[in-house]
């Protein structure tokens, strides 16, 4: 991951500094052709606020929800997105691939 | 993420330091490991290969199945001498996401018009060089043929550690730069870790071509090559 990706870990930071309540998810395993790589990072808030991205949009409002829940939890949460998944998630990729997201509570 | 471990993360990231975060995803457990504590993990040879890739993934340990979040700087490449050759290999390094900045005090060659998209300073290196933040994932030509000007940089080089150094020039011109830098103070094992002559052996003969085989070179120093802590890194 480049250095000069958009800075979502020093949000993850400054938000969870202001009190409020922090998830971050990030891409940790992809198959076939996925639209963001592994490392990619999406912060999220207790209110559905958010920032950078996992899929280039497919995937984010499910990743936000989810994000959520774990934010009220503290418990880690490993969501897979994929065509087969419409069923389980009802998004999923346009693209054809497979992405693993590993949504964890920060603070 | 513990926001202690966010927050190192995150200053480690502004020093220009390389950092791995090491997540059991099913457990929740999360640790940071910084660049200079690699050596002594009992992950390390799996740690520097992803490290050296500059990749995040996911990695079967003897301490079970984790997700490695690799943080490398970006790489820059400091040129001096606003040359021929230069003007094909900072575009070359752009490409491959380096940050580039040419470095020649003589103003006729160092024109924004000889290079539209790069910084060029025209000033001498003990002016231009300090404000760069040279470091370890800098990598370091120099260009100008010049030793009033490339052997100040090449010092600065060495002392910055950075993970590349080439200078132009034949055997010839390169043995008595080795008379020069020695009388500098510079070591033999220093002098060896400047390449040249400068870039692979590829056969090249037009400035271009020798761009190429100059960041072919660079390419293989920052991937094949171990990682190693420096002095700033260990401190």
């Amino acid at each position: 991951m480049l250095g000069r990706d958009e800075d979502i870990l020093k949000a993850a930071e400054d938000w969870s500094k202001a009190g409020r309540g922090v998830a971050l998810a990030t891409v940790v395993e992809t198959w076939g052709s996925a639209p963001r790589p592994v490392g990619s990072n999406l912060v999220i808030d207790s209110d559905g606020n958010f920032l950078g991205s996992v899929s280039g949009g497919c995937v984010e409002g499910a990743v936000v929800t989810e994000a959520i829940d774990v934010i009220d939890s503290g418990k880690p949460k490993v969501l897979e997105f994929g065509v087969a998944d419409e069923t389980a998630w009802q998004v999923g990729l346009s693209c054809g691939g497979t992405i693993r997201v590993y949504v964890e509570k920060v603070g | 993420m513990k926001l202690d471990i966010l927050q190192a993360l995150n200053a480690e990231r502004a020093a220009r330091r390389a950092v791995i975060v090491i997540t059991d995803v099913e457990s929740g457990a999360q640790r940071l490991v910084k660049a200079a504590e690699i050596a002594a993990d009992p992950l390390h040879d799996t740690l520097e290969k992803r490290l050296r890739m500059g990749k995040s993934g996911m990695e079967d340990t003897a301490q079970g199945r984790v997700f490695l979040t690799v943080h490398v700087p970006s790489p820059k490449l400091v040129i001096t001498g606003a040359v021929h050759i230069s003007q094909a290999l900072a575009p070359i390094a752009q490409i491959l996401g380096y940050d580039v900045t040419i470095v020649d005090p003589r103003t006729a060659f160092a024109s924004s018009e000889r290079f539209p998209d790069v910084t060029v300073i025209a000033e001498w290196p003990d002016v231009a060089l300090p404000p760069l933040n040279v470091d370890r994932y800098t990598a370091f030509v120099a260009c100008t043929h010049d030793p009033k000007i490339d052997d100040p940089a090449l010092l600065h080089a060495l002392q910055r550690d950075c993970f590349y150094i080439g200078a132009l020039g034949s055997r010839k011109t390169h043995g008595k730069r080795n008379e020069r830098l020695k009388a500098a103070g510079v070591s033999d094992a220093d002098f060896a870790r400047i390449h040249a002559p400068i870039g692979l052996d590829i056969g090249a003969i037009s400035p271009a071509e020798i761009a190429v085989s100059i960041m072919g070179e660079i390419v293989q120093s920052l991937r094949q090559k171990p990682a190693r802590a420096t002095k700033a890194e260990a401190a």
